[in-house]
């Protein structure tokens, strides 16, 4: 008989909750916040990967045939300023980390909600004085805008440009303000700090950084403006001033920076590889001291920039040294990933492939800077492919594998929806392979000594520039594949349950996708990564 | 009511009175040839100035551990900078 | 305290009022290492010109400088008093003082506005006809000039925010206790205050000792 007992409806999630534009734009809930930064660092990603095409498409042939000189330059540069400050520095903090971090330690919402707004209206704000470069003709200076071509010589949009990176700056530690607040101040009852995931311990780690580094960004690019705008001399050689000035503030945010995008994704490695192994994750504790020692010490490094810049050469060993010290939290945390592996039941899903691929990737771009510190190493590759392809080892190979394994790690919790796993799979081998094929040419190439920015270069080199553009359409294939098939998984997938991953961590103890409020009843806070049983050797250390 | 005023009132103006004095004496030491002492002396006083000013009028004498390891972190970060900076200046 | 203050995802006043009281601090962090790119560039240049910075600095005018330290320090005084009232409940008297805090910041931009007037007067905007020839001395003025005008714009910054919660307690006292606002406003404009205590002595208190 029918059943007269008044059940209310659960609560709307937090897509349906609200489905007008307004609702959107006016938006103070951090999941919706995290899907705006979602979508518009995706737009700037394809700006970014455009640019780079037609570098590649250029470099395909020695002489310099298919775009101008001019052009080339700011092709590179546009490819630098969008693919750091407009994908990659908010990429996995401004989506991940403003998804999950209430999530996972059983907040509500983020501590400053209204900011958290403001950060994504002041991304805006930064990517339309970009959008107004590239309209008023692009810069070509770049992304490093080393003067006194910047301020002095340049004819191009400097301006626009480094307003744009100066408002995005903003976005940036604003973020890192809300994420160390809430941290601080929100865990639930029994959430200590030694509980914590250590993707969150990964967002307060880079949130430092955020705040700490990014206004002397804002600054050095305040100083260009100055100069340049009201000629005043800072780094005018003629009047006084000393270019490498610029050089000492501007890689005192950058060095850094590379941090900020390099320990969220450490974070995402240490939750999905625990998921997918089935294992505790290994020396908690040191994984967390090596997240702050990584943050701390990489201020410490930067000169390491500026080895033949004419510094002295007592700085160049000081910062050497310093740079080698750097390495070693984050040699830490790849053997405790390997050792998490030992006796696990791996499972090989698209996420846990990314993170494999990131692994590997990340250490080789890891060892790879070990040659860079290395002074006499440095004089011979500095300026080469060699320092192109190590970033890019550390930058894509590493910090955008972990993305895709954060993306599709999550996509059941975000979106509610599973997306279609042989096609993942397909897609991160694809990365892989197209990532490896246009980078590791680059190695041996600027080992040879092929400079970086040229457009035109010797024959000898074609080979190498063949391979490397071929893997990066392959690598084209990878990126937009996912784009297919995760929307149509958000339009046609099938329902994904609150834990599809079967999954530890806070996050997954609420409906997919989370209701406005992320918890229906309060969680129950375990310890972190309880993925073996107590009596299992080889994980005690988990507090 | 005077119990209040007084609680609200004195410690402020006890250190503003303070803080004219220090201003008072950087200014007229900045007259004293000193050389090269000069310029640290007028910075250590504008550091005791500082200091005040966050100490009392910014409450972190207050319990406030948080708040002070935060204040703390600015400056030595500051510290940092220059220090690897001197370390090309200094040495060229 | 109504919990009319109260914001999700807060579950607590007090829990609220630490957090925005630490956010504060924490944007003042970044804001210290804003202007430490200045500070660096400054110590640099300085190592590098002594005799330029200490010919330049003389052309700072100290009345000015000083008159100006003065009124920021005694605003700072008055919006501190101003905290502790309300904290205390005595609203009407904290709404004064920050109206007191409001007019002291206005008279620091006035005067600027006069020793800019009078700076450019004489010359020392760097520019060929630039006041005082010594290598180095233009630098020293680039920084004068960018060190007050970002120090300017952050205290219009905090004339705004002081503004805000002179005009939203107007007719609420009691908002000024309950809100986190005025906390967060008043440790903004003692950073104000704190940025020009160390820009004094860089601009101002340069070269006085000689000649």
């Amino acid at each position: 008989m029918s059943d007269t007992t008044f059940v209310p409806a659960p609560p709307l999630d937090y897509l349906h909750d609200g489905a007008t534009l307004k609702s959107w734009l006016l938006t103070t809930d951090h999941k919706r916040i995290a899907i705006l930064f979602g979508l518009s660092i995706t737009f700037f990603f394809f700006i970014g990967a455009v640019a780079i095409s037609i570098v590649r498409l250029e470099l395909l042939t020695p002489a310099g045939d298919l775009v101008s000189d001019d052009t080339y330059n700011k092709m590179f540069t546009i490819h630098g300023i969008v693919m750091v400050w407009f994908f990659l520095i908010p990429s996995i903090p401004a989506t991940f980390g403003n998804f999950l971090l209430p999530l996972m330690i059983g907040a509500k919402d983020l501590a400053f909600p209204r900011i958290n707004l403001l950060s994504w209206y002041l991304y805006i704000g930064g990517a339309a004085f970009t959008v107004l470069t590239l309209i008023l003709g692009g810069v070509d200076t770049g992304w490093t805008f080393y003067t006194p071509y910047s301020t002095m010589f340049s004819n191009s949009s400097v301006l626009t440009a480094a307003m744009g990176i100066f408002v995005v700056g903003f976005s940036s530690v604003l973020t890192g303000v809300n994420f160390i607040a809430t941290t601080h101040m929100l865990r639930a009852p029994g959430m200590t700090w030694f509980r914590m995931p250590l993707f969150v311990w990964a967002m307060y780690a880079t949130s430092l950084v955020m705040v700490l580094a990014t206004p002397v960004l804002a600054m050095t690019l305040l100083l260009i403006m100055a100069e340049r705008w009201f000629d005043l001399p800072i780094f005018d050689a003629s009047r006084g001033g000393d270019p490498l000035l610029f050089q000492h503030l501007f890689w005192f945010y950058s060095h850094p920076a590379v941090y900020i995008m390099v320990l969220p994704a450490m974070g995402v490695a240490s939750e999905i590889l625990t998921c997918f192994a089935r294992r505790r994750l290994f020396g908690y504790s040191f994984m967390v001291y090596a997240l702050v020692a990584i943050a701390v010490i990489g201020f410490f490094v930067w000169g390491h920039h500026m080895f033949v810049s004419g510094q002295s050469a007592y700085a160049n060993v000081v910062f050497s040294f310093l740079s080698f010290m750097v390495a070693v939290p984050s040699a830490i945390k790849v053997f405790n990933w390997t050792a998490t592996l030992y006796r696990g039941s791996i499972s090989f899903d698209a996420p846990m492939l990314y993170i494999f691929g990131f692994m590997g990737l990340f250490t080789i771009g890891g060892l790879t800077g070990l040659f860079l510190a290395t002074v006499p190493i440095d004089i011979h590759v500095t300026d080469t492919y060699f320092v192109v392809a190590h970033f890019h080892y550390i930058m894509v190979g590493g910090s955008v594998s972990a993305f895709f394994g954060a993306l599709h790690f999550w996509w059941p919790k975000i979106t509610g929806k599973l997306y279609p796993e042989r096609l993942a799979r397909f897609a991160a081998i694809t990365m892989f392979v197209g990532f490896n094929l246009t980078f590791f040419p680059q190695f041996v190439m600027g080992y040879l000594g092929m400079p970086r920015r040229y457009h035109v270069y010797p024959p000898e080199f074609q080979v190498y520039h063949v391979l490397s553009t071929c893997g990066a359409a392959v690598l084209g294939v990878a990126y937009i594949l996912p784009l297919f098939y995760l929307i149509w998984s958000f339009r046609n997938g099938a329902r994904a349950s609150s834990n599809p991953w079967n999954a530890k961590g806070l996050e997954w103890q609420t409906p997919s996708p989370p209701p406005h409020e992320n918890f229906l009843t309060p969680p129950i806070v375990e310890q972190p990564y309880d993925y073996q049983p107590a009596d299992i050797a080889g994980g005690r250390d988990a507090r | 009511m005077d119990d209040r005023l007084k609680r609200i009132w004195l410690c402020p103006l006890l250190t503003w009175l303070a803080l004219c004095g220090l201003l008072t004496a950087t200014c007229a030491v900045a007259y004293v040839p000193l050389g090269v002492a000069n310029f640290p002396i007028s910075l250590c006083i504008a550091a005791i100035k500082a200091a005040l000013v966050g100490l009392i009028f910014m409450r972190l004498f207050e319990n406030n551990a948080l708040n002070r390891l935060a204040a703390v972190a600015g400056p030595i970060w500051v510290f940092v900078m220059l220090v690897l900076m001197g370390a090309d200046y200094f040495t060229r | 305290m109504s919990t009319a203050f109260l914001h999700p995802p807060f579950d607590t006043l007090e829990r609220q009022h630490q957090a925005v009281s630490f956010g504060v601090w924490l944007f003042l962090v970044s804001e210290v290492l804003l202007f430490s790119g200045l500070f660096a560039g400054y110590g640099v240049y300085r190592e590098l010109f002594p005799a330029g910075f200490l010919a330049a600095g003389r052309h700072t005018d100290i009345v000015f400088g000083t008159a100006n330290t003065a009124i920021l320090m005694s605003s700072s005084f008055t919006i501190a008093v101003a905290g502790r009232a309300a904290r205390a409940d005595l609203g009407r008297m904290a709404w004064w003082l920050l109206v007191v805090t409001f007019g002291l910041g206005v008279l620091f931009l006035v005067l600027k506005g006069f020793e800019y007037r009078e700076d450019i007067a004489n010359h020392l905007l760097p520019a060929p006809a630039f006041a005082v020839p010594v290598p180095g001395a233009q630098i020293f003025f680039s920084y004068y000039w960018i060190m007050t005008s970002v120090h300017a714009v952050h205290v219009t910054c905090g004339l705004i925010a002081v503004g805000r919660l002179i005009v939203i307690s107007r007719n609420n006292l009691a908002w000024l206790s309950g809100s986190a606002s005025e906390d967060a406003t008043a440790l903004y404009w003692h950073l104000v205050d704190v940025i020009w205590i160390v820009l004094y002595p860089l601009l101002y208190l340069v070269g006085r000792a000689h000649g």
